[in-house]
């Protein structure tokens, strides 16, 4: 089980701020995308361009995701 | 050797000197230090009153645009009399007064790859208080080339992000976000909207760790992405890396030069509020009340979020959000003509895009928006 959380623009978009999630042993970051965007169709177009991170670490696409991982989504922000 | 202070400035700082991480030496450090911000909105207000007032002895500041009533929402360091003047320049007498011993250089031009190695020659840091992405890759991409820190600030809503980007101790912004992302899919404050305190927040917090690399003290936000969200009141941090593929500060950059990217991020680089949609696909208010009059059966679908019903609203116009048009082009008909609008023209501009992409050919974007119908057409609604 992993938590996953949704920060800025993408909160809109998935209709939650959290979620939790059973994913099979080695999911990668890149597969968890994938998952999301099937489970949220708003969020698709949003998630190429989004920084994941995994227990508050930067996370790359093929970083395997651990058992019980807080994995936060950021969309990047332009306002000032 | 750092400058010497006057007796005057002594006095001015003596909350400074007394702290032993300040001390005369820092101070006379800030005195040395030369900060380039841009942007002079919602981030740069604090961020320059800020910077002035600790005696950062050589500020440069770069923006365009003239100050707006909804600007003073959040930009304060702008007042009501300095409504349609220069940015630059308000900016400049506020701080000048605040404190009259500091340097400050104005730049009243949209900051380029044309101009932004020139404006920055000579600042030994760079400030990213921008409020559009060209301007943030732009200022990455010269503070690596240059390898001067770029200190980072960002804000949507009630939400904010900031960090230290130098490419020679840690990541660069684009290690976080190599690429911009697809036009559109990201609000503008115009667009969005922004809780006004909230650039203050994270403007006062590019300050302080823009006095922190000058005066060499504390633990900087390099490798570091600090989150702020306003309605939690929360503080968090994610740990960043150096991405080794980074374009700009891996070890085999592709980009060795400042690119044109206003083409590239797909939004207008100053003007994010231009409000068209291109040669051909506009249609203005009085041409729009005209179609209208004459009976022309034109279908009127407002881009705009639901909550800015409230504010204005075009009379048989429905409500299609942004965010929800590509789910529900099944609901539109691409043989009936159609106009699109939005606030001020540039979601819609991006929903006519959606639309022509699609298929639709028979529609026009409503130029300027609900706010220059309201200029020209219905007086009775606001502009906001």
């Amino acid at each position: 089980m992993i938590t996953v959380l949704f920060f800025a623009t993408l909160k809109d978009r998935a209709g939650t701020r959290r979620i939790e999630l059973e994913l099979t042993e080695g999911t990668q970051v890149r597969q968890l995308k994938s998952l999301l965007g099937e489970r949220f169709p708003a969020l698709r177009p949003a998630l190429g361009s989004c920084l994941v991170s995994v227990n508050r670490e930067y996370a790359a696409d093929e970083d395997v995701i651990p058992s019980g991982a807080e994995v936060a989504l950021f969309p990047p922000v332009s306002g000032g | 050797m750092f400058p010497t202070l006057s007796h005057e400035e002594i006095l001015r700082y003596s909350r400074h000197l007394l702290i032993p991480e300040v001390g005369l030496e820092g101070q006379r450090k800030l005195k040395a230090a030369s900060v380039l911000v841009i942007g002079t909105g919602g981030l740069g207000s604090p961020l320059l009153l800020y910077l002035a007032a600790a005696g950062v002895g050589h500020i440069g500041v770069v923006d365009f645009d003239v100050v707006d009533y909804s600007n003073l929402q959040r930009q304060i360091i702008h007042g009501t009399s300095g409504v349609n003047t220069l940015k630059v320049e308000s900016a400049r007498q506020r701080m000048l007064d605040l404190n009259p011993d500091i340097q400050v250089d104005s730049y009243n031009e949209p900051f380029t790859s044309a101009n932004a190695m020139r404006i920055a020659e000579g600042y030994d840091i760079i400030v990213d208080g921008t409020d559009n992405f060209p301007t943030r890759y732009l200022s990455n991409d010269l503070a690596v080339l240059t390898g001067k820190p770029n200190v980072y600030g960002s804000i949507f809503r009630f939400e904010g992000q900031a960090s230290v980007f130098d490419a020679t101790r840690g990541p660069c912004y684009r290690c976080l976000f190599p690429e911009p992302p697809p036009p559109g899919l990201v609000p503008s404050c115009a667009e969005g909207g922004v809780f006004g305190v909230l650039p203050g927040v994270i403007g006062a917090i590019q300050a302080t760790e823009t006095l922190k690399l000058i005066l060499g003290v504390g633990e900087p936000l390099i490798g570091r992405l600090m989150l702020y969200n306003a309605l939690d009141m929360t503080f968090e941090y994610v740990k960043l890396k150096k991405n080794p593929h980074c374009k700009v500060c891996g070890p085999t950059p592709e980009i060795t030069g400042l690119i044109d990217y206003f083409e590239f991020c797909g939004v207008p680089g100053f003007d994010h509020d231009e409000g068209s949609a291109g040669a051909g696909w506009d249609i203005s208010a009085p041409e729009l009340a005209a179609r209208l009059g004459s009976g022309i059966p034109i279908r009127l679908v407002d881009v705009r979020e639901p909550h800015e019903l409230e504010i204005s609203r075009i009379e048989g116009a429905e409500l299609f959000p942004l965010g929800q048009l590509a789910s529900r082009l099944s609901e539109l008909d691409s043989a009936q003509e159609m106009v699109v609008f939005c606030k001020a023209g540039s979601r819609s501009a991006r929903a006519l895009e959606l639309l022509v992409s699609a298929g639709f050919r028979k529609v026009k974007n409503l130029r300027g928006g609900i706010n220059s119908w309201a200029r020209e057409v219905d007086p009775k609604l606001p502009v906001y």
